[in-house]
């Protein structure tokens, strides 16, 4: 192995962000925009640094199997590679794991999925180290994978973990339960399946470590949560906190997919061995192994109602795929079985929800969190039960919708607002776009679009509504919270408001919510928002469309404090009577009138307050499936229209229009830019979007085969957004991020319905049902290169030489 | 490239033709276009669009602007992808491939020339050097089916000539079989029909009935697989309903209707 | 090997390059341009389109020795000395940009359709950028960045 020399080169990183936000309330020219047209801005995979080596990752092409024996010399001899580690060379906790620590940092004994790693290495050049991959010799004794979430729960089923298949199971019995079935009129029943759908963010997982030369690590990386990173690194490599060092460095969206570790260990480790900086950079094939999904699920419902449609009870049974490891599958089962029967009020009910192992990829968090999937099957329910009853499926819901105090199946009274009924009520009276006639138009408005596939022929237009709604922040008793540390400051002879959080900015805007709040607070022009890092205390996770609550609560908060010293200041030097001051525009004011400028009051001094926000307490629940679990609900409703080729059965969805309540807008454009984007998403989820695992193998990952909207695929939005304030919220905000996402995609399946007659129970829709083709053959055992149709890339174990 | 990307290959030796300004031209040869295998889709559909209109069609339906700035016919014949958009349109017209090397040039018809995925007629020696093809004498479709709007591969693709001059209309299936295929049988009952009913020189209506038909034979004529992108039974199915509808357009086109 | 091309109107050599690198890991890695992305490296997703003699392509799909002697103007160059240009000004004011990753791309390919086409009906800006692939958006403040860059009509073309 080449012979290094401890190099301790410092990064020069983007410092400090400063600005003149708008107000709270305003839409902002986000101070990270020009760097990002420009390209001058630079994410996690721009980094680099002289001396600096690149990781790679070996990965199993199994997705069970055991490991009977690893050779890494032949790698190691290879010219410019400077390390190939194994868990042996794991320094401590050889687990990790949000909840639970169940997943290897690299496999020994066994691997249960496929991509799963098993060494890393360190050369000199990508290429090189993709060779030395190569060189490492896994000998594999392949085991029967377990790819059915409803096998793993046999009793003779293989145990994947020592605690068995059964990663989570929750029962709520509310009221009666099924026991009340006998005063239903109506019943109707369903069967749905949701695919498994990927976060697909743009920037690929990747990151950069640096030894200090003192036996400690400094890592950049992109992420959505810098502390639990910083967590997990120190403990796998047996360091204190301390010596890992995380900065948030750009991230190319997330979406879920960056909340669990990918390669942050596994560089720290590399980059500690070689006493070089290391970057490791995943591809797009990687990254779909390198990141959990959203869950696979199988839904079985059973609703009953009175015959003038009150909703009786509701029956359901929830099966979900968490894959080889446990990431966030805990609770993504409890807020599917707490969103279980949607926004509606139902009196009695009875859900499971079950999480288990298999040896299909892991699972975890996705925007929509549990919610997405139950959402699907709910809103199929309510359709049919309409249907069934020969109501209107808007009146319906309207009937049915939840109100503040009433009771969820859980037992939580819910809070208010819970604007169910004014939503759906606004969506109903949005106008319907104009039909225009479809033979002869541009085919760029038609299903298929320039494939020219049909000039109007067995194009039939649909239109469908649904409604769901989500929990926004963490739940069942977490202590959530978030840090923000304020200094006021005074630069140049103006004052100049810095704030430091960890919370990550990965595209949402937050960088500009947590500037407004200070601007808006301190009344000062000059805002300064310091990179995110681990020297202040955790911001929380960017997920659970929780940062503008926490750590705009905390911003708010330490802002307070700050706010509350300078008048302090103001009563003792000027004898300002404590009452009725206020800061505008660099001064302190009281009616209207400068009482001081902050820069003379301050003199030279700077005032700093460090701040904690946690947010009520929540509680798990009880055996009963009872209990206060979540913090806050945000609603959302959609209408879809769309136009089906039924023939074909490609689709063209024409517009969406919704209404959400965000209880106050903070940033008019950032929140119109998280509905548009929210509402694609759901629409890949219902259109196209599908990770095809075939006996634990990922058949299709590549951007050629895993397939996301286009421009040409997303339609027109029409929204409404209602600000009904919550009373516990800053400002009465609640979070937005997930709700667009999550009754989208039944809305488009409810319109295809509309258009097609056809029931649609799993999503994706694929072309094949719409159009009313039986499935045909399955999918072949192994597939062929250059077959018809074959993905080119996107097979682990596909390599060859020439 | 993206196989090289993702480290799928990893060839001795790489040959950069783009400078070749040869593969870049094109111009008439005996009646026929004889047309660079360099020349991209951006050029066929820009420059080639009134002469060849169903692989300029075709064209726009090959990925984004980006790909088709750098992609080429002469690639797509290479790589001979079941699934590639410009092969239909080159079937349909009987288009032949000039291969050429030290020895001289050959040529060959484009069925003989993709013998199965990924395979083609050329010898290791030789390169694509232009493909020949009779300007449109009426008439021509394509159209491809794929699960989202744009940037797509051929779930299954269908090309269709109708060649008045020769009293013929030819149809070509993309993506459902090893390699693209053409609906003889159904190319033989729309010409029996034509015929029958004296329609090249009417320009009389062609019958629901026998575009349906046709439509079927089409269809018959597949031998698709299931895969990630379709399966057998849907591609069977969609070919079918592209047929039946691209000769629609095109048969009325010829009528002098839209 | 080494590789010599002008990238953003200077002449730039960089030597020992892989005969498998692509012009994007070349832009990225070797001549300190990273503002052309690897999101995809198929050619699926546009964040790394760039000028290639005038012609836009994803430079994931150019392999280096293609562009020897070549011109290349990535989005680094797609503002002058005097500020942004009118599509990047456009981008940030419609709130068209999230994560970024895509925008680098978008820009470029804005810039490539506007300067072919200074007044597109929304159908070909939907066409033109269809090869751009946006994750965080839904695209409708980028339909928006590409209205208001083309109504401001001072699309000089580079």
């Amino acid at each position: 192995m080449s012979q290094t020399t401890p190099t301790t080169p410092t990064r020069v990183g983007p410092g400090p962000t400063t600005w003149t936000p708008g107000k709270v309330g305003e839409s902002d020219r986000r101070p990270d925009g020009v760097p990002k047209v420009t390209g001058e801005f630079e994410y996690s995979s721009d980094m680099r640094l002289d001396g600096m080596l690149w990781g790679a990752t070996l990965r199993s092409p199994h997705p069970h199997a055991e490991i009977r024996q690893i050779d890494t010399s032949e790698a190691e001899d290879l010219p410019g590679v400077y390390a190939v580690l194994t868990h042996e060379d794991v320094p401590g906790r050889k687990v990790y794991g949000m909840e639970i620590p169940d997943q290897p940092v690299l496999a020994w004994e066994k691997v249960r999925y496929q991509g799963e790693p098993v060494a890393i290495v360190a050369a000199d050049h990508p290429e090189t180290a993709r060779r030395a991959l190569e060189k490492v010799h896994v000998e594999y004794g392949v085991l029967d994978p377990i790819t059915d979430a409803e096998k793993a729960v046999q009793e003779d089923a293989p145990k994947l973990h020592l605690s068995g298949n059964v990663l989570r199971r929750i029962r709520i019995l509310h009221g009666e339960g099924v026991g009340a079935a006998a005063k239903a009129d109506v019943v109707v029943r369903g069967e749905y399946e949701v695919g498994m759908q990927d976060q697909a963010f743009l920037g690929p997982e990747s990151g950069l470590a640096v030894p200090d030369g003192l036996g400690g690590v400094d890592l950049y990386i992109s992420t959505q949560w810098l502390h639990i990173d910083q967590d997990q690194v120190a403990e796998s490599l047996g360091m204190d906190p301390d010596q890992v060092r995380l900065t948030l460095s750009g991230v190319g969206g997330a979406f879920g997919g960056r909340e669990d570790l990918s390669m942050q260990i596994h560089a720290c480790m590399l980059a500690l061995e070689t006493e070089r900086p290391v970057k490791m950079a995943y591809n797009r094939e990687e990254s779909f192994f390198g990141h959990v999904h959203r869950h696979p699920a199988k839904l079985r419902y059973e609703h009953g109602a009175t015959r003038d449609g009150n909703l009786v009870y509701v029956k359901a049974r929830l099966v979900f795929d968490g894959g080889a490891y446990a990431s966030s599958s805990n609770a993504v089962c409890l807020n599917a079985a707490t969103f279980a029967c949607g926004p509606y009020e139902v009196p009695n009910a009875e859900i499971e929800s079950h999480m288990l192992y298999t040896n299909n990829p892991p699972c975890g968090a996705m925007r929509g969190f549990g919610a997405v999937q139950a959402c699907f099957a709910h809103e199929a329910q309510m359709d049919k039960l309409a249907d069934e009853l020969g109501l209107d499926p808007l009146d319906l819901r309207i009937k049915n919708a939840l109100k503040p105090g009433d009771r969820f199946p859980f037992g939580q009274e819910v809070p208010p607002p819970a604007p169910v009924r004014e939503i759906l009520e606004r969506v109903k009276v949005m106008p319907l776009p104009e039909e225009q006639e479809v033979m002869g138009r541009d085919l760029r408005g038609l299903p298929g679009g320039v494939s020219n596939v049909t000039h109007g022929e067995g194009v039939k237009r649909g239109v469908g509504y649904a409604v769901g709604f989500k929990n926004i922040g963490f739940s069942a008793g977490f202590d959530d919270y978030s840090t923000a540390r304020v200094r006021l400051t005074v630069e140049d002879g103006e004052p100049l408001v810095e704030v430091h959080t960890a919370a990550a900015e990965v595209g949402q805007g937050l960088l500009m919510l947590q500037a407004q709040i200070a601007r808006t607070e301190l009344g000062v022009e000059k805002v300064s928002i310091l990179p995110a890092d681990t020297r202040v205390g955790s911001a929380g996770s960017t997920s659970a469309s929780r940062q503008s609550y926490v750590t705009g609560a905390a911003v708010k908060l330490a802002c307070e404090g700050v706010r509350e010293r300078l008048f302090e200041r103001a009563r003792e030097e000027l004898g300002e009577p404590p009452d009725g001051l206020s800061v505008e525009a660099g001064n302190v004011v009281r009616d209207g009138r400068t009482v001081v400028p902050l820069a003379e009051l301050l003199d030279g001094d700077e005032l700093e307050e460090t701040c904690e926000y946690h947010h009520r307490e929540t509680h798990p629940l009880d055996e009963n499936g009872q209990g206060d679990v979540h913090l806050q609900y945000a609603f959302a409703a959609h209408r879809a229209v769309v136009e089906v080729d039924v023939e074909l059965g490609l689709v063209r969805v024409v517009e969406i229009a919704t209404a959400q309540d965000v209880g106050k807008i903070i940033n008019p454009q950032a929140l119109e830019g998280q509905i548009e984007g929210g509402i694609a998403q759901g629409l890949g989820l219902a259109l196209m979007e599908e990770i095809q695992v075939k006996e634990g193998k990922v058949l299709n990952a590549s951007f050629t085969d895993y397939l996301i909207p286009t421009i040409l695929d997303m339609p027109t939005v029409k929204m409404e957004v209602l600000e009904l304030a919550d009373p516990e919220a800053p400002y009465g905000l609640k979070g937005v991020g997930e709700p667009p996402t999550i009754a989208s995609t039944p809305a488009i399946v409810a319109a295809l319905r509309d258009a097609t007659g056809l029931e649609l129970t799993r999503i994706p829709v694929r072309p094949e049902q719409l159009a009313g083709v039986s499935d045909g053959p399955p999918l072949p055992d192994e597939p062929t290169p250059g077959g018809a149709g074959y993905a080119e890339v996107g097979r682990l174990d596909g390599r060859r030489e020439t | 490239m993206v196989e090289l990307n993702f480290a799928r290959v990893r060839p001795e030796a790489v040959m950069d033709l783009t400078r070749v300004p040869e593969l870049r031209e094109w111009g008439t040869e005996n009646g026929r276009l004889r047309v660079g295998a360099g020349i991209t889709y951006t050029r066929v559909i820009r420059e080639l669009g009134d002469r060849l209109p169903g692989l300029a069609m075709a064209s726009r339906t090959v990925g984004s602007p980006q790909i088709r700035n750098r992609g080429t016919v002469g690639g797509n014949l290479g790589t001979a992808s079941p699934a590639g958009d410009a092969l239909p349109p080159l079937y349909v017209s009987d288009a032949e491939v000039e291969l050429a090397s030290v020895e001289g040039t050959r040529r060959v018809p484009v069925a003989e020339f993709v013998k199965a995925p990924k395979r083609t007629a050329t010898n290791p020696e030789e390169l694509i050097s232009a493909f020949l093809v009779p300007e449109a004498g009426g008439p021509q479709q394509y159209a491809k089916i794929g699960p989202r709007n744009a940037m797509v591969i051929a779930v299954c693709s269908l090309g269709l000539a109708v060649h008045p001059e020769r009293k013929e209309v030819c149809a070509c299936i993309g993506s459902a079989g090893p390699t693209p295929i053409r609906a003889c049988e159904a190319e033989d009952f729309i010409r029996g029909v034509i015929e029958e009913e004296g329609l090249w020189e009417s320009r009389g209506e062609l019958a629901e009935a026998a575009l349906g038909r046709f439509g079927e034979l089409v269809s018959e004529a597949a031998r698709p697989i299931s895969d990630v992108r379709g399966t057998a039974a849907y591609r069977t199915h969609a070919v079918g309903v592209l047929a039946r509808r691209t000769l629609g357009w095109a048969w009325n086109e010829y009528r002098g209707g839209i | 090997m080494r590789l010599n091309l002008t990238v953003n109107g200077e002449q730039r050599e960089t030597d020992g390059v892989w005969e498998g690198e692509s012009l994007l890991y070349v832009l990225r890695e070797r001549l300190g341009l990273p503002g052309s992305k690897n999101a995809c490296e198929q050619g699926e997703c546009g964040s790394c389109s760039v000028y290639l003699d005038g012609i836009l392509v994803c430079s994931c799909l150019v392999l280096a020795g293609q562009a020897e002697g070549s011109e290349v103007v990535t989005v680094e160059a797609v503002s002058g000395d005097s500020g942004l240009h009118p599509v990047q000004e456009a981008f940030v004011e419609a709130g068209a940009v999230q994560c970024g990753f895509c925008t680098p791309g978008f820009v470029v390919a804005t810039h490539d359709l506007l300067r072919r086409n200074p007044e597109p009906s929304e159908a070909e800006v939907r066409e033109a950028l269809a090869g751009n692939l946006c994750r965080c958006t839904g695209y409708e403040k980028i339909l928006d960045a590409v209205r208001r860059a083309a109504a401001r009509g001072e699309d000089a073309p580079r």
